[in-house]
């Protein structure tokens, strides 16, 4: 009955070695109950600033003030949030600033709340229309080596991407 | 009614006092009138002038003051600029950053639109909602004697500081700054020594 893939394997401790292997020194996020672990683990951890947003565009926003400064950075959010960002990725685009989000996805595989699913049914669409690539992962040992495929992307030319990490690997909200 | 005085501040003369007094601030302008009243004062590599992403120039102040902590940080924008990022105050008031100013430059009107009355020309208060959410020091300028303030607390570095200016509500002939995003970023991370790619 609990379609959640995530107990048998460490998906979030690898995806925070990769973080830490890349140098990210900054983290805005919105929580999502699938980044919970890791938006713990960057609390834990003095080399990383987590950044609690009240939007999602924030976060654009900060990313990009971050590295104007010199500081690599991810920002993480719920698949609702990319609404919130439509203007301010025109900040990345225009700009060519290097961006990588990590989007855990609702409305999708099972889901019992009906009001996620339009945002959720646009959200590559929308990502695609701003100027960023999108990559899908469906399984958790995908999540780490895509993550870190990105940030060497977008550090190394200056590319726009976001990880949509599927309702399926995250595991489906239970009411 | 506009809640305004006849006396208030002139929005150039403010801005080109704070930047004036310090060269090497890092500066970030909001869209607007804004950003024009930071190059009239003289350019700089340091300087950013956002031309677009509305709401979004306190939050860059914070990342870029976040990778700067030893570096004054200034986010000189208006009161419609800000409104539209309210929550950023919030979450720079838990953040923190001591190097971090935010200066609203307020005439309570969306200026660059046609001075349509703003929040703020109806009576919100910035600055209340900035001690609100945490600010270390939040301050209301309505004097040109008071402004010379805005530069002694930057350079104190107890931040978040939060200075409302009350300007008014005129517009100066535009003064534009460089409009190619690309040729911004380059040249501010190339005056911090930082790679352009």
């Amino acid at each position: 009955m609990i379609e959640n893939t995530t107990a048998t394997y460490p998906w979030e401790q690898e995806l925070f070695n990769v973080l830490k292997k890349n140098n990210i020194k900054q983290i805005p996020y919105l929580p999502d109950a699938g980044h919970s672990k890791i938006i713990e683990m960057i609390h834990d951890d003095h080399s990383i600033t987590p950044v609690v947003l009240t939007t999602e565009e924030e976060g654009v926003a900060a990313v990009c003030g971050a590295w104007l400064g010199g500081d690599r950075s991810v920002l993480l959010m719920q698949s609702s949030g990319v609404g919130n960002c439509i203007n301010m990725l025109s900040l990345v685009s225009n700009c060519n600033f290097p961006f990588v989000t990590i989007i855990t996805m609702r409305g999708e595989f099972g889901e019992f709340n009906s009001w996620q699913v339009p945002m959720s049914s646009a959200v590559q669409g929308t990502l695609e229309l701003m100027g960023v690539q999108v990559h899908r992962v469906e399984k958790t040992e995908e999540v780490a080596p895509t993550v870190d495929a990105a940030l060497y992307s977008a550090y190394s030319s200056n590319q726009r991407i976001a990880i949509l990490l599927s309702q399926k690997l995250i595991g489906r909200k239970e009411w | 009614m506009v809640n305004m005085s006849k006396n208030a501040l002139n929005r150039r003369s403010v801005v080109n006092e704070i930047l004036t007094n310090d060269r090497d601030l890092l500066v970030i302008s909001g869209l607007g009138s804004s950003s024009y009243d930071v190059h009239a004062s003289g350019d700089s590599d340091t300087y950013f002038y956002l031309w677009g992403a509305m709401g979004g120039a306190a939050m860059m102040g914070l990342g870029l003051a976040l990778a700067q902590p030893d570096r004054d940080v200034v986010v000189i924008t208006g009161d419609g600029e800000q409104l539209m990022g309210l929550g950023s105050i919030a979450t720079i008031g838990v953040l923190k950053p001591k190097n971090l100013s935010i200066v609203v430059l307020d005439n309570g009107h969306f200026g660059e639109t046609g001075m349509q009355v703003s929040h703020t020309g109806l009576g919100v208060n910035l600055a209340e909602i900035a001690k609100a959410t945490g600010f270390e020091k939040v301050t209301e300028i309505k004097t040109g004697d008071e402004v010379s303030d805005i530069s002694l607390q930057v350079k104190e570095r107890n931040g978040p500081f939060f200075a409302l200016v009350k300007i008014a509500s005129e517009s100066p002939g535009r003064s534009l700054p460089i409009l190619d995003g690309v040729e911004l970023k380059n040249r501010f991370r190339k005056a911090l020594g930082h790679a352009t790619l």
